[in-house]
């Protein structure tokens, strides 16, 4: 028997004969069942929702623009001229009508991990967002939201919840896939705690609201 | 079995160590300033979510139905890791974690490895055993750089460098990146973190990291970080190994809505710290093709089997208990002599060595309790430390000893008044030679343990049982002349 066996069923009798004693005491734990009697849904109206998000997300010191649907590709337009980017590399599955002219192109399947090191931004969609946290849950495009300088995301209002458990329940169907909560961009506050914006991931986190 | 906690075996007692660290003002300015900051922070968020206590109660609730499972939900957990493409290892202690470890690197061929920041890799001394094998370990949080450049010791389990300031990063960075110029200023100091460290996240090929959560329904795992640096650690090497103590199970992917709503508000202070990573198993196309997970017991077993000390194995290593510890806040976490400090360091450091080492840490507490108020997942640390204060004593009776035989002749006085008043007497006499100026300051011999931290008064010429006979005698004379 290989070793690594021995040391699983080791461990694994290690803990049933803990349990065999401990449960004979009074902190042994009651049941299956766990009572859950914290917040699950919201009992906000959508404006304030909405209003609450945005607020989360400029006190993470995020850049934060409305858009509609027919004006998105324009918005998109006007942020990416604001930082002076001239080429973005874009999220797989993310919609090309919504790709304003004027602008270079690259899908990320289509860009090495170097090409999106030096790429100046990133544009991708999200799946959820939590406005109680002021957090975007990404699906996949882990390393294109991750290298470049910086990172547009796109948050359409239907995707935006008020609650952590409402968002773990949407995302349960992909609970398998890949997942990354962004909570404004990348920081640290290990000196002095001091926050600093910007330590390895992107430095600038630029969301687009549209409205439904 | 070899149980190691970094080099706690072999550090000084607490009250040792402590008593040279308070010394340091600049450590203690530095651990204050942090720690304020912290705890500021914390309860600003902590009283936003309204419904704190109910995801305390909750959490505490799903950490004893997972230990009173764990066989089932570790094997669960491998299950679905391995049906998912990754590889799931056990470790009995320290040594075969490390061993390992090292295999792995060697048969992926690597030389250099990243590392996301993980507590548990110091418990077991990974670096030193990378570096014994050739391995070069890249620490990549900006506070274990500072520690690892530094050649320092971890301070704190969320912040290890919270005992250094901005002067003193300067120095250590200018001193081992080679910078001519660099300021004081944390966004400077950051920058540079940045530019040394994007180089090897592109080319290093094997990453490293511990977990906050295994879920055992998908086998996936949960990473909580804020600088970008975990997440380049997950997703852009070759091979991924992930080193995680076996309490980190959690039965679903559902319960992260209770554990991601109380670890960033208490240790960080923040609604949601910046970057959570789930993965499960591997992904094709999308991040490391190769993951392996390393599941750790080194004497958590141990206690597993202590039911009225179980309940440390809920910590989910948010570090507000160091943070409002009046203890800590004054000696810092160097004088705890182990990477788990503060006051969950106080229960977790012994009793992973089965009380047999770091003996004098349930004593480095006032038992004030703050830290059960604070604590997200509700352990009663307080109750823990006196309960391990009496597995200590029970220990130390057991063998002959200088104190155990005090206690047993002091119990023999105690327990009868005659005795004791002859010890009064027997004191009274005994004493002179040190008392000066109306107090005892200095008392010979072990009893000099106590009198090094506190003057006493001397017995008075007359104990109040003489006191009383006298009063009483003198009252009935009273009533027999009226």
């Amino acid at each position: 028997m290989p070793e690594a066996m021995t040391s699983r069923e080791a461990i694994l009798n290690r803990i049933r004969t803990a349990n065999t004693t401990a449960k004979t005491t009074a902190h042994a734990a009651e049941s299956q069942t766990i009572d859950r009697a914290y917040q699950q849904v919201t009992t906000l109206d959508r404006e304030t929702i909405l209003k609450i998000f945005l607020d989360h997300l400029h006190e993470y010191d995020a850049h934060v623009l409305e858009a509609k649907p027919d004006t998105l590709a324009a918005t998109i337009a006007e942020v990416l001229k604001s930082n002076n980017q001239k080429s973005v590399i874009v999220a797989n599955n993310f919609p090309e009508e919504n790709l304003p002219a004027g602008f270079m192109w690259q899908r990320e399947s289509q860009s090495t991990k170097d090409q999106l090191n030096i790429a100046a931004g990133a544009i991708s969609g999200c799946e959820v967002a939590i406005a109680h946290t002021g957090t975007i849950i990404l699906r996949s495009a882990r390393q294109l939201t991750l290298l470049p300088d910086r990172f547009l995301c796109i948050v359409y209002e239907h995707q935006i919840v008020d609650t952590v458990p409402e968002a773990i329940a949407r995302l349960e169907q992909y609970k398998t896939e890949p997942l990354t909560f962004v909570s404004g961009p990348s920081a640290t506050a290990d000196i002095e705690m001091t926050r600093i914006r910007g330590v390895h991931g992107p430095r600038f986190l630029d969301v687009i609201v549209v409205r439904d | 079995m070899n149980i190691r906690v970094g080099e706690a075996a072999e550090a000084p007692s607490f009250q040792k160590a402590a008593f040279t660290l308070l010394d340091d003002t600049q450590l203690r300015k530095n651990v204050r300033h942090a720690t304020d900051v912290i705890t500021g922070k914390r309860a600003i968020v902590v009283k936003e979510q309204q419904d704190w206590q109910q995801l305390r109660s909750t959490a505490s609730a799903i950490k004893q139905n997972t230990l009173a499972y764990l066989d089932e939900y570790l094997l669960k957990f491998e299950a679905a890791c391995t049906a998912a493409g990754g590889h799931v290892h056990w470790a009995s202690d320290a040594d075969e974690a490390n061993r390992i470890i090292v295999d792995l690197v060697k048969q992926y061929g690597g030389k250099e490895v990243i590392k996301v920041k993980t507590m548990t890799s110091d418990e077991i001394g990974l670096n030193k055993a990378f570096e014994a094998n050739g391995i070069i370990p890249h620490e990549t949080d900006l506070a274990d750089m500072i520690v690892q450049l530094g050649h320092d010791k971890p301070s704190h389990i969320v912040a290890p460098a919270l005992h250094k300031n901005r002067q003193q990063v300067r120095e250590i960075f200018m001193r081992e990146m080679g910078l001519s110029e660099l300021t004081d200023e944390p966004q400077d100091l950051t920058n540079a973190a940045r530019r040394y460290l994007r180089e090897k996240f592109l080319k290093v090929k094997i990453g490293f990291s511990g977990a906050n959560y295994l879920l055992a329904d998908t086998g996936g795992v949960c990473v909580v970080e804020s600088e970008g640096n975990g997440r380049m650690c997950l997703t852009l090497p070759d091979v991924l190994i992930t080193l995680a103590g076996i309490e980190k199970v959690i039965p679903s992917f559902r319960d992260l809505e209770v554990f991601l709503q109380l670890l960033p508000r208490s240790a960080t202070g923040e609604r949601m710290n910046p970057y959570n990573s789930l993965w499960t198993g591997v992904h094709k196309g999308d991040g490391p093709q190769h993951f392996h997970v390393v599941l750790l017991d080194n004497g958590r077993t141990r206690i597993l089997a202590d039911p009225e000390a179980r309940q440390t194995l809920h910590c989910i290593r948010c570090g507000a208990c160091l943070n409002t510890c009046p203890v800590y806040r004054q000696t810092g976490g160097h004088a705890y002599g182990s990477i788990y400090s503060g006051p969950i360091g106080a229960i977790v450091t012994p009793q992973l060595f089965d009380m047999q080492h770091s003996q004098s840490l349930p004593y480095a507490s006032s038992l004030c309790g703050a830290c059960y108020e604070v604590c997200p997942v509700k352990i009663n640390i307080p109750e823990v430390l006196i309960h391990l204060r009496g597995r200590v004593v029970r220990e130390q009776q057991s063998g002959a000893n200088l104190e155990g035989i005090g206690m047993k002749a002091m119990a023999r006085i105690f327990s009868s008044g005659r005795r004791f008043e002859a010890a009064q007497r027997l004191g009274h006499i005994g004493q002179w030679p040190f008392v000066s100026g109306g107090w005892v300051k200095h008392l010979p011999g072990m009893l000099g343990n106590w009198t090094a931290v506190r003057d006493m008064r001397p017995l008075p010429k007359q104990s109040f049982r003489s006191w009383w006979r006298e009063h009483e005698k003198a009252k009935k004379k009273e009533n027999a002349d009226a």
